[in-house]
This record gives C-alpha cells, structure tokens and sequence, in this order.
C-alpha cells in the first residue's frame, strides 16, 4: 500500500515544554516525522509552545506556531491551515490529551480533519485503565485483578475488595503522576483522593499490588496492514513498584527463556491490534512473577514514548520515523532499514551489544522530597550506554550520568559505605532509591552472596551475579597492585580484563592509586585501547552505512575511513535541571552548520531522549559517556580539525581544560579564557580594568571573614559556595542571623552519599563562600552574542520579569526589553564588546547585568552557549548556534552574511516572551517560591505584538490559567509593597475583587485601592486557608517573607497549589499577568506561525 | 565466566582467542552466524545443525538455564558453540541447570569472551567456511584441521540424523488422523504442533519408500527440517516424487528443498545462509509479513521451473518480486511461489495449484522465534481434510 495521496497537509502537536516525564524525546520524535513527511511531499503545520526544540526551527515544517497546546488554541491553528489530518502520536501524553479534548469537542469533525496513527477510541480504550483491562481480557490477556473508582466510596469498596497493599492508578496522566501503593487503609485514603483530584477525569484504577515482580517493556510496530513487530525489548532491574523512567532499565531482555518472550511478544502485538492502534509504535509494558512465570500487561502507550526514544537509540531503528510513514500509508515492508539500505523495515532488530539506561535525579534542588523512588517519575534525565556485554555497558551508564561517580563504584565516591553496618546495608537496599545500586555494589564487596543481595534488592540473581563479576575484576585489579609497579606487562591480562568490565581509567587509578593520566599511558603503551563497534541493527549480517558507534575493548575496530576534515562535537549528556535540551539543540545546530561547510561531524553524546543522538543529526555518532577518557580516545581515533565545548552546556565546558592540557584542539574560545571568566578574583580585576561595574562583593573562607565582608557591603547578599554550578544552594539572605543559620545548612551538616550531592556538607577551605551584594527591586538583564575577533553580533537583550536574584532558568524574560533605557542598553552593549573582546571571544557570550535605575552592574560572563540560545534564535530569527559553530571554525560574520547563513535585514517587528515551567506537581509539598536555585524543567514562548499579550500566550503554554473575573488573594512582603500596589490597581481596574490580610489591606487602603480583609492562618475559624480550600480564591498573589518552613505563606501557597489555583510567588509576574489580562483573552487565544513572524 | 585459553581458526586462517568453556578437545565444523537473541538451547539441540559450529551473536548467552522441554533432540546436535559471554549463574523460574554444565555433559566445544561481532563479519564478507577450536591446541593444528575439513556442498547429513527406526507421536486433543513425518532431522516442536492438530504422528527415516509410507494410509505427508545439502538426498526426493499427487504434502526448510527438487526445481548454496529469529517475510497471497524463524545454508531456486532467468539483486534499494518468477510449470502441474524472503528476494515457500502439496523455507514451528507462522499447521490441516472430502 503506497503513502496516502487523499490528505496533503498534516498537523503534528507537539508535546511543550519539557517536564518530569515528558523531555526532549518527544523533540527527537517530532522533528523525525516532520522531516520524513515533508520529505514525502506533505504540508506539515506544527504547533509547539516550546521554542528550544529543534521541530520548532521554521525549517522542519511549513508553518510553525510557537503557541500553547490548548484545544483553544488548536481549533483556530486549523481554522487557519484547515490540515486534512493530524498526527497525535509523537507529542507525548500532552498531544494525545489535547486531541482527546477536541475530539470531543467536535473540532476534527466540523473541520473535516482526520486523526491518523490512533483514532480516538484506540486512545480511549488505552488510556481509560476500566476500558483497557476490559479489552485486554477480551483478548485473553491477562490483568492484574483491579477496579476502577470514580469516588471515594469506590475506591474504598474495592480497595478492601481486592486486599492490601494495593496499587492506585488515575486515568489519562502522564509519567504516573498521582500513583502510589499503599499497604493500608489509613494510607489509602490519602493517596486515593490525591489520585481522583489528579486524574483530570477524576478516576482512579484500584489495582492488585504486583510490586517486586519482574518488569517488562515491549516496542511495537504496527502497520495498516495488521503487520507487527517488535522493535526493541526492555528489561528493568529495578523490579515493578519503580516507574520504567526512573529505573535503570536494559536492552534486550536478559532473563527470559525464548518460550516466555515469544508469548510476551504475542500478547504484545495482540495488545495494539485489539486497542485499535491503526498504525505507528506503541509500547507494552508487562510484569512476570519471578517465581512462577505468570505475566500480566500493565499498561501500553498508544503513541510514542520515552521508552520508543530509548528503543530508538538502543536499536538504531528510528521508531517514529518509521510512525510517521506508517500513519500516512506506507506498510512496513514497504519501508527500507536506513541503516542497511536494502532490508526493509518490517524485522526485528537483532542486538549484539547490551544497553543500559540510567536515570538522572535531582533531589537535592526539591529538599521536601525524599529519595524513595515509587511509581510516579521523578528523574529529570537518562544517560544511556552500549557495551558488548551488560557489566560493560552497566558501568558506562553509570559513568555517564556525571553525578561524580566513575563507574560501579571503585571510586571516591564509595568510601562513605564502609560505615554502614551489614543489616542496615541489607535493609537500605531493600529501598529503590538512587544510590541503591551503589549499596548493592557493596553488599558484594562485602562478600554478601548472589542471592542474598538479589532477596534484598529484587534484582534478578542473573543481574547481581553479573554485578559480582565486576566485583571479582575488581579484585583482581588490586591484587595486581603491586605487579603494577613492577612490570607493565605483568599487568596486561587484569588490565585488559577490568576494561572489558567496563572498568573506567578514573577507577583503576583510584584502586591503583596511580593518575588517571598514568593509567591512560600503561594501557596506551599495552595497547589496550578501544575499538569502535557498529549499532547496525542486524547484528552484523548486513552491511552498515550509518557510522553510528559505541566502544569496547574487542579484536576489531569498525570506524570508517573519513575523506573529509573532521570536527566532533561534545553534547550535553543526561538533563538536568539547568541544563537540558537547550544544549542539545545548540549542539544539533552546530552539527548541521559544520556539516553543510563541508566538515565531517562527529557527535558525541549519552543522551538517548535527544535529536543530536539521532544517528541522522551527524556524519558521525559516538554514543559514548562525556568523559576525558571516553572523549580522548574517540580525538585519538577520529583526529578531528577541532572539537566544539562551547554548546553543550557545563558538561563539555568541564572537559575543556584538560582536553586541551593534553594536547585535544578546541574550536573557538580558548578554555583559558573560560577559565578566567569563572575565577572570581581574574574576573573582577578584569571588570575593573574595563570599567564595568559588578555588585560589591567578597570571598569568605570563614564564618567570621564572612559577617566581615556582610558589615562592608551590606544586606541583602546573595551568597553560594563556589565551584557549585547552575545556581545550587545559592541564597539571598538578608540578616545576619539568616547568614548564620545558611552557614551551618551548607557548611555544617555532612556528606550525603554521593549519588546526588545533597548540597549540604561543603568545606569553607574547599568551597570558599562567595557573597554579593544583593541588588534588591533590580531589573536583571541577559545577552547572548557572538564575536569573531572583529565584529560583536548581538543576538537580543532579554529583560526578566522577575527581579534579579531569581534564577535565570527560573524567570520569565522579554526581549525586545521593554523598559530598559537606550542608556542603559548602551552601558550593556558595550561592557559586552569590551568584555568579549578582552576574553578573546571567538563564538557565543552570554552575560547577565543587573539594572537599577539607569545603574548598570554586571553580574555574570560566560564565554559559550547559554540556555536562552534557542529563544532569541527563534524571536530575533537568527541562527546563532549555527553561526556561532562557524565562527568558532575560523568564519566571520562578515563571511557568514554574504554566504546567506546570517541574515542581512531587520530584526522582525514582535515581543517575544519565555516563561519557565516548574515541576511542582511532581513535589507536590514543595514551597512553590522562585529563588536563585534554579528548578525549572522547561521553557515555553509566547509572541505577539505586544509584551502583555505574548506574555499571556506563555503563561497559557506554562499551563496557568489565569482567571478572568473573581477574588484575588494579595498577601505582600514588605519589600514588595510597593512595586505590588501597582499591580493590585491593575487587577481592581480589571474588575478582580481584592482580598488581603491586615498588612497588605492597610497599604493598599493607604493608597486608596479598595479590598476585602481576611484572617491570617490560624487567626480565626474562617481564615486564608480555608477561603482557598474552599474554592472562594480565583488567583493567589503571595511573595515570600523568608525561608521559614512552616510560614503562613508556604501554607497559603501550597493549599493553592492543591486547590489547583493558580498562584503568583513575585509582584512582577502578578503586574505581568495583569498586563496580559487588559490585552484581553481573545487576542491570546490568536494564532501567527513563526514563518510569517519571520516574514 | 572464566576459562582456560582457547582458539578458534577458520578455514581461511582467521584466529580468534576466547576462552574454553564447554567440553575439552577439539571441534570442527562449518561456522555459521545465528542472530536470535533467546532460544540458544532450541538451536544447539537443532538436528539442522548437525556439523555445524553456531556462532551465537547476541551478548550472553545462558541467561535463563537449560529445561528438558525446550530441547529439539535427545542431544545437542551443533558441533561446536562460539559465544561472546556464557553466564555461569543462570535465573529462570523454568531454569533446570546452566548451560555451561549442559554442554559439557553433552561434549559440545565452547568458546566464550570471543570478538564474536568480528567472527560474524568475517562469516558475513567471506561466507560459512569450516572452522576448527578448541584449547589445548596450537593454532597450526587448527589450522590444518579448518583448512582440510570437508564443505557442506554434496554431503547427505540428513540420512545421518534420521531416526533410525520409525516411532509413534501420539496425538493430543481430539484425534483427527495420521501424519507420516519423513524425518531429515525433525525438531520436536514440529511433531508437537502436527499433534496438537490432532494427528497421530508416525516418524519414519529418510530412507523411507513411498510405498512404505502409503502403507500407513497417512492422511497426510509431513517433510522435516534438516542439515546441510539437500541435492545429495536422492532417496527422499525419490520416496517425495512417488508421493506427489497421492498424498497431501507439507514441507518445512530442508523439507521445503526436496520437495523443490521432486518438483524439478535446483537448489543452491547462500552465501552464509538465514540463522535467526528476524527474517521477515512476505505471503505473497495477500501481501502480510511474518517475522520468522530461519536456518539454512541452501535456497531453492524456482527460475530452473519458470521461462526467463533470475535478475539481478538490487545493489540498493529493496529487494522486490519480480526477483521470483509469477509461476512455474513442473511435471506435477503449476506451481507457485508462495513466500519471499524480504531480505534478500530469496524464495521462501511454494505451493502446488494442481496437487495438494505446499513447503516453506523457515519454521513456523518457532522453537526458537516469532511464531507468526503458526497458522500454516492449520493450512496443512485444511489441505488434508480438502483431500479427504474430495477422495
């Protein structure tokens, strides 16, 4: 059957900012199929609100609309591009809920637009937990016994139906928000209302308990033509009772006889083929009681997932590529394998190499959580890794998630475990939390048996006896230590054994007390370097043409000759918070710029979920961790012209300097001059020497030196103990009492055990304590620009809506500014060409000034690509990751304009806004209050012609749903007061109703704005609390006072934030949403495609 | 799992270094590639397999243990095993044992920690060729033994492997009838599923007569799998020719190959032949793929029954159907092919319009693999009972 000739023009939703649980994955999917459906000859009209995604480059579609993903929205983007059909599979859960909700509006019908890849009842019956278990046992399939509860009386009576413990599940969620077991009636009662409030249906599945049985993931291809296949196999260690996303999962499956997986495999398709999936990829996720084999499907996915990106990268099959031209028409067999070229895509993907999947957390930045991980996803990233073998591919993973560690321990970071007693080992191991598999590591250290730990942890024994195999190198590695010091050869046999287990060279020298530098040159002098193996999804029986590689220590090396100069590009390993795929997107940019100059590029990267791990991105792609051994060796092989740091954030910023000490070309900036911009003290003495002013400011090595320099600059300051990246553990403290108690939290308390530092237990003479003058009611500022040795390009100013002092990452920006004076941009614009001049800037700079009045102080410069990269590419339409990776190539702007890559003419006439998505909803008991740490997860943007209305369309994108009639809760800080009353009058003219407690009433009467007095907490019956609870709130507008945990105001924000009414932390963005109301909710709701923008 | 040092050399010199994990001594063997990634116990106990040394591509093999019933013989019937990792501790609630243990009772080689990816591609550029391991041993001796071993081209292994006497299958379920299984090297699986259709299964040897065999008043005639050439299996092809047309037939892989040369169809050697658990291929009535289980060395090929001759195989893009013929003219009518191989354009099954016989190249029986094929037993069981309504 040929592609479908009866629809022409397609539209793909996007999934929005990236969230716990849904990431850059749903880019990488969205930018395949756009591609693959232009490539067909499809009008391809996309809407996304997330602007740091490669789909949302005016080139991967026809019309692009950077606009929230509400039915709203939609209805007037199809009204407009009137689409035949539109493709609802590749934007995560957001896309399929979206499509839900216009469905059953009627929107598709009354706009004659089909659905293709899944029609609603498919989604329906996938998504509707009662309506799949029915349809699975239809089939024969078996469920785990469960019922479903619209209240909680239901829930309640099935719930002691079905005995405890048991499983509660909502309906139509995205990464298992909401779920959780619970043992008894007392926690079941909590967790079933939390669950039917979270459920927007509100519907909750009761469900038998199957925690600690083995866990399964099946990715399936289905055709219109009924054929099926499985792509990709996945088996969890952590067993059920761990979300898939934050457990460290392998690919294929280990520990399944052919028998048991041939049915899995047959259930699997059978599952798509009865929920009604037309075609495209789903996954099928099932649980096998270790003891006896039985097997039960747990859920499928009607679209594709972060489990398909996984299967992607793990196979080299690209899942929603294939998706997309399935939706359209073509079958299976109909489709060639990209990788072989002359086998077609209807096969299954055979593996001769083990790959593993470690989840990334970030505990640390949400102090309310704890570290227990359960079955709603809490991980904020994945690094993956491929090794011939699974002890291979297994410590590489856990090397590549850069949380400190080398590998399976072996290292530094396992020497707080000595202290544990055996039992309280035992017993912690018993608890899935991110350090877990580290204590198991220890356990077999410890000589504790195979089945033992396996009892303790539910690892399956295959994989804990695999794990002791690593344990049994180990202690041949230090048997070997003194043989080390005799003769190099005598050391060949371990050395070559330990790195076939995966062993890192940071790890032998930290079991041989040798550098990792030593250690490099033993194996170099031995010949134990690397050779590079193919993904070829065929396990070698056809040829391969897509150099797609991983490294492991074998007889045969399979890198390709290369005819042109090379350059590799250094990605930006698992997200984080604060750095994600914003970097990734630089990166991909450079790939395509240096690949159209005629370089051959070469990707290096760890990150399954991201476009620039797309063996399609790069001539080239080195799916290896981000570390100096890992990058050394692939320079080694590939002998590249110069390798580019500058883009992929802090992870390959970090590696810069000993690349370079160790002879690795760096393309643009040098790593000195990056160094110098992050010494504090060079720093300052260059600011002096150019006349650019900074906040008074000071390092301290003691508690003393620090109230010293508090005396001579004065509070507030903004302190943080230095060598601590992305804004972690940085305070605003503004009494000297507060100073005191942020020294004992960071520098009193003791070291967490490494997994994820905890913030906590920093040394004064390792992390001296930097402190700035806090500027308060200051405007803070950012720039991104680039320079060439000539000529500075600025790329925008962006003016926060939140003041300075709040994370970047966290606050609203918009550019062009709208109250920065043309002084104050002067001051901006030329302290950035004199400091990018004076750093030898040869690429991206970003700097961020703080503005007050027209002072203009400059609080940060970092030579290299910054997170808002993507934004101002997209609202000045330029292309700055492009042009800056030729800059850094040795091109000008001035070459680069007349080649047409940077363009001429003006910059378009908008406002564009970038709103920050928090995820609160994943802690749901943390204080929602903005600060200098950051802990966004995503951006979304909003453009229009006016700041009020673009900022409108962002807080729309960002999911806050601003009230247009009703109470508005003011309850102000002090200092907030007065930039609040302004505010406060622009909600009154709105006609909002004004409640506040007595402080906030008495100011705004003062001032002659009316309102309405209400009890603070616990003043009397019918108090703030209670007016929120109980629904009498539209909006909250409450700024935090300080930091104390139990401050009426966290308890107002909290009970907001479960009353699921929005609420407003800064008087800025109340003043902002303001704004955005006068402009009205019409002209939110108005749809423009960045392509006319632009235009 | 560790080991003491062993070598592996093929027959054109190539030398790989792994570890001795399996029996002691030497074996040689025609090295050939599986890429399934589970069933490893299913294909070392694969009478196909006889005389050849399997490499297994996927990384650990042994996960799961040995179980008595995953077995396809009384014994392991490949040479030799060349794997990258053996698991010395196995976990399957199903598990009786660890592979490791399984092949040494059973004397089979095995080499593990072998650059098993390099092997397979040196298998893949050069094709199967002979290969001697073992530890113990210099490499010149293997050498010698690699280079002198005999090629599978012309040897009749299949009359090696047969049962030596006939036995009984019973039927389980509601009985329906009798199949005779003309037995080339059948794997259990196969009479399994013929009995769960419900027929008593009589296993004969592959010297059986025809007439022998109508003398069972068979409803039906089934033809195994197998190892190695089928060209030199003269007496089979004759037993098959004699009941073309009197019988339903129903053959599978090597079974497939003799039915196509009674037809009067050639047979010929691949390159390094379809081990696996992947192969799609398509069904030509209606245009479905199933993903199937495969593991021959030799193809058949229809062009010697069609006008014209075989085109080229694409240099790129996918192989399509004009690389079979429309149809074929035999002495026993018109026949047609039924199945491709989407791979590689190869014939995968063929069925006879005028007399009631059919084959196909992979296994529907799975054991292991995809059993997506499943639904040809049914066919074979339709076949009969058409015959019977219409005798």
């Amino acid at each position: 059957m040929p592609r479908r000739d009866d629809i022409h023009s397609i539209l793909l939703i996007g999934s929005g900012p990236i969230v716990i649980g849904q990431a850059c994955e749903f880019d990488y999917s969205g930018t395949q199929a756009a591609k693959v459906l232009r490539k067909e000859g499809y009008r391809v009209v996309l809407v996304n609100s997330n602007p740091a995604t490669i789909m949302t480059d005016p080139e991967f579609a026809d019309a692009t609309y950077i606009e929230p993903i509400t039915a709203e929205v939609i209805e007037r983007i199809i009204d407009k591009e009137r689409p035949d059909a539109c493709l609802p599979t590749l934007g995560g859960q957001t896309a399929l809920n979206v499509t839900t909700e216009l469905a059953k509006a009627g929107v598709f019908e009354r706009y004659d637009v089909e659905l293709i890849g899944a029609g609603l009842d498919a989604i329906d019956k996938a998504e509707d937990r009662g309506r799949f278990k029915e349809t699975m046992e239809e089939a024969g399939l078996a469920t785990p016994r469960a019922t479903y509860a619209r209240s909680m009386t239901e829930a309640m009576h099935a719930a002691r139906d079905i005995g405890y413990p048991v499983m509660i599940r909502p309906s139509f969620i995205l990464g298992g928000g909401g779920t959780g077991v619970a043992h008894d009636e007392t926690e079941f009662i909590a967790k079933a209302r939390y669950g039917l409030d979270y459920s927007p249906v509100g519907e909750i599945l009761v469900e038998e308990s199957v925690l600690g049985w083995k866990e399964y993931e099946l990715e399936v291809m289905r055709d219109r033509a009924g054929n099926g296949v499985i792509v990709c196999s996945i088996e969890n260690l952590d067993a059920m009772g761990v979300h898939t996303g934050d457990s460290i999962t392998v690919a294929p499956v280990q520990t399944l006889s052919d028998r048991e997986y041939q049915e899995m495999r047959d259930e699997a398709i059978k599952c798509l083929q009865v929920i009604g999936v037309e075609t495209g990829g789903s996954n099928v996720q099932f649980a096998v009681d270790p003891a006896t084999g039985r097997r039960l499907v747990i859920e499928m996915n009607p679209r594709v997932s972060r489990s398909s990106a996984l299967a992607s990268k793990a196979t080299g099959f690209p899942i929603a590529k294939i998706a997309a031209l399935l939706a359209v028409g073509y079958t299976l067999p109909e489709i060639a394998n990209d990788i072989t070229g002359k086998t077609p895509a209807s096969f299954e993907p055979a593996l001769d190499y083990v790959v593993v999947k470690a989840p990334r957390f970030d505990f640390a930045k949400f102090p309310s959580a704890s570290n227990v991980l359960g079955t709603s996803m809490q991980s904020v990233g994945e690094a993956m890794a491929i090794g011939r073998t699974f002890p291979e591919a297994f410590q590489k993973a856990l090397r590549s998630l850069e949380t400190g560690r080398a590998g399976f321990n072996a290292d530094a970071g396992e020497s707080t475990y000595g202290d544990i007693p055996d039992a309280q080992l035992l017993e912690r191991i018993a608890i899935p939390t991110p350090s877990r598999v580290f204590l198991v590591g220890e356990a077999l250290r410890r000589g504790m048996s195979v089945t033992e730990v396996a009892a303790a942890s539910h690892y399956d024994p295959w994989f804990v006896d695999q794990m002791a195999e690593i344990y049994e190198v180990r202690a041949d590695v230090e048997a070997a230590q003194l043989l080390a010091a005799a003769a190099d050869d005598a050391v060949l046999p371990v050395l070559t054994e330990a790195k076939r287990y995966g062993f890192s060279d940071r790890q032998l020298a930290h079991l041989w007390q040798r550098t990792e530098d030593e250690i490099r040159d033993l194996r170099r002098r031995l010949g134990v370097t690397p050779t590079y193996k193919t993904v070829d999804t065929c396990a070698a029986e056809f040829e391969a043409h897509t150099p797609y590689l991983y490294s492991t220590f074998e007889d045969e090396d399979e890198v390709p000759p290369a005819d042109r100069p090379r350059v590799v590009v250094l990605g930006s390993g698992p997200n984080r918070i604060g750095q994600g795929i914003e970097f990734d997107y630089c990166c991909v940019h450079a790939a395509f710029a240096l690949g159209d100059a005629g370089y051959e590029t070469v990707m290096v990267n760890c990150n399954p979920e991201t476009v620039s791990t797309d063996y399609d991105t790069s001539d080239r792609l080195y799916f290896e961790p981000l570390t100096v051994e890992d990058v050394l060796a692939i320079v080694e092989s590939e002998q590249p012209e110069a390798v580019v740091v500058q883009l992929g954030g802090q992870t390959p910023l970090n590696l810069a300097s000993q690349l370079a000490e160790r002879g690795v070309p760096i393309a643009g900036t040098a790593p000195a001059s990056i160094d110098r911009a992050e010494d504090r003290e060079q720093f300052s003495a260059l600011c002096r020497e150019l006349g650019i002013r900074q906040p008074p400011h000071g390092i301290a090595t003691s508690a003393v030196q620090a109230e010293d320099i508090v005396d001579q600059i004065g509070l507030p300051v903004l302190v943080r103990p230095s060598f601590v990246l992305g804004g972690r553990a940085m305070r605003v403290v503004y009494s000297y009492e507060e100073l005191t108690e942020y020294l004992d939290e960071m520098y009193g308390g003791v070291t967490g055990d490494g997994a994820a530092s905890t913030g906590a237990g920093f040394d004064l003479a390792d992390r001296p304590l930097l402190i700035d003058r806090f500027l308060e009611a200051a405007t803070e500022v950012d720039v991104d620009a680039i320079y060439d040795g000539h000529e500075l390009l600025v790329g925008g100013i962006m003016e926060h809506v939140e003041e300075a002092g709040i994370h970047s990452g966290d606050s609203a920006c918009i550019t062009p500014p709208p109250t920065l004076s043309p002084e104050a941009q002067d001051v901006i614009l030329r302290a950035t060409e004199d400091l990018a001049e004076a750093l030898e800037v040869r690429g991206l700079i970003n700097l961020q000034f703080a503005v007050k009045a027209n002072d203009v102080f400059l609080l940060e410069a970092n030579p290299r690509g910054s997170r808002t990269v993507p934004f101002i590419s997209k609202a000045a339409n330029v292309p700055l990751a492009k042009v800056a990776a030729r800059v850094m190539m040795g091109a000008t702007l001035a070459e680069l304009r007349t080649e047409g890559l940077l363009p001429t003419e003006q910059r378009p006439d908008f406002v564009s806004v970038k709103e920050a998505v928090l995820p609160w909803n994943r802690f749901p008991e943390e204080d929602i209050v903005l600060g200098p740490e950051m802990r966004a997860t995503g951006e979304v943007m909003g453009i229009s012609d006016t700041a009020g209305v673009a900022y409108g369309k962002a807080l729309l994108a960002a999911g806050l749903e601003l009230p247009e009639t009703g109470n508005v809760f003011f309850s102000l800080a002090d200092r907030d007061k007065a930039f609040g009353l302004a505010a406060a009058q622009a909600f009154t003219m709105l006609g909002f109703k004004l409640i506040c407690t007595s402080g906030t009433g008495r100011y705004l009467d003062h001032y002659g704005v009316p309102n309405e007095l209400v009890p603070k907490v616990g003043e009397a019956e019918h108090d703030t609390l209670d007016l929120i609870e109980s629904g009498q709130v539209d909006l909250v507008v409450n700024t935090p006072r300080g930091r104390r945990a139990r401050s009426d105001g966290r308890q107002i924000r909290l009970a907001a934030q479960h009353a699921g009414i929005p609420a407003l932390t800064t008087v800025q963005g109340a003043l902002a949403a303001a704004r955005s109301l006068q402009a009205g909710r019409g002209a939110v709701a108005e749809v423009r495609s960045l392509q006319d923008w632009h235009s | 799992m560790r080991g003491t040092e062993a070598l592996a050399v093929t027959a054109d010199g190539a030398v790989f270094r792994g570890r001795s994990v399996g029996a002691e001594g030497i074996a040689v063997g025609e090295v050939v590639f599986n890429t399934a990634m589970a069933g490893y116990q299913e294909i070392f106990s694969d009478p196909s397999y006889a005389g050849q040394v399997v490499v297994m591509t996927a990384s650990h093999i042994g996960n799961y243990g040995v179980a008595t019933g995953d077995d396809q013989a009384d014994k392991p019937w490949a040479k030799g095993v060349i794997v990258r990792s053996l698991s010395r501790r196995e976990s399957n609630w199903r598990s009786e044992g660890t592979l490791a243990d399984y092949l040494r009772a059973h004397g089979l080689v095995a080499l593990s920690d072998v650059d098993t990816r390099r092997l397979t591609r040196h298998i893949r550029d050069h094709g199967a060729q002979p290969i001697a391991m073992g530890s113990g041993v210099d490499e010149a001796e293997l050498r010698d033994a690699a280079a002198t071993a005999p090629h599978m081209t012309g040897l009749d292994l299949a009359t090696a492997v047969s049962t030596p006497e006939p036995y009984v299958v019973d039927a389980t379920g509601e009985r329906r009838g009798t199949v005779v299984a003309l037995d080339l090297g059948m794997k259990r699986d196969i009479a399994r599923n013929l009995a769960a259709q419900g027929y008593t299964v009589h296993v004969v040897p592959a010297s059986t007569a025809a007439a022998d065999i109508l003398l069972r008043r068979p409803d039906g005639v089934f033809l195994s799998n197998g190892p190695g050439d089928p060209e030199p299996l003269h007496q089979p092809i004759e037993t098959i020719r004699g009941l073309l047309g009197q019988v339903p037939i129903f053959g599978i892989c090597l079974g497939h190959q003799v039915l196509g040369l009674a037809l009067g169809a050639t047979t010929y050697k691949l390159p390094f032949g379809h081990h696996g658990g992947n192969h799609p291929v398509l069904r030509l009535a209606d245009g479905r793929v199933e993903i199937t289980s495969q593991n021959h060395g030799f193809a058949v090929d229809p062009w010697a029954l069609a006008d014209g001759s075989a085109p080229d195989v694409p240099t790129d893009g996918l192989p399509g159907p004009d690389l079979l013929p429309a149809t074929m003219t035999s002495e026993f009518g018109a026949v047609t092919p039924s199945h491709q191989n989407l791979n590689d354009g190869t014939l995968e099954g063929l069925r006879c319009l005028d007399i009631p016989a059919f084959s196909v190249q992979y296994h529907p029986e799975a054991a292991p693999g995809p059993r997506d094929a499943l639904g040809l037993f049914d066919d074979f069981v339709t076949l009969m009972e058409d015959a019977d309504a219409t005798a």
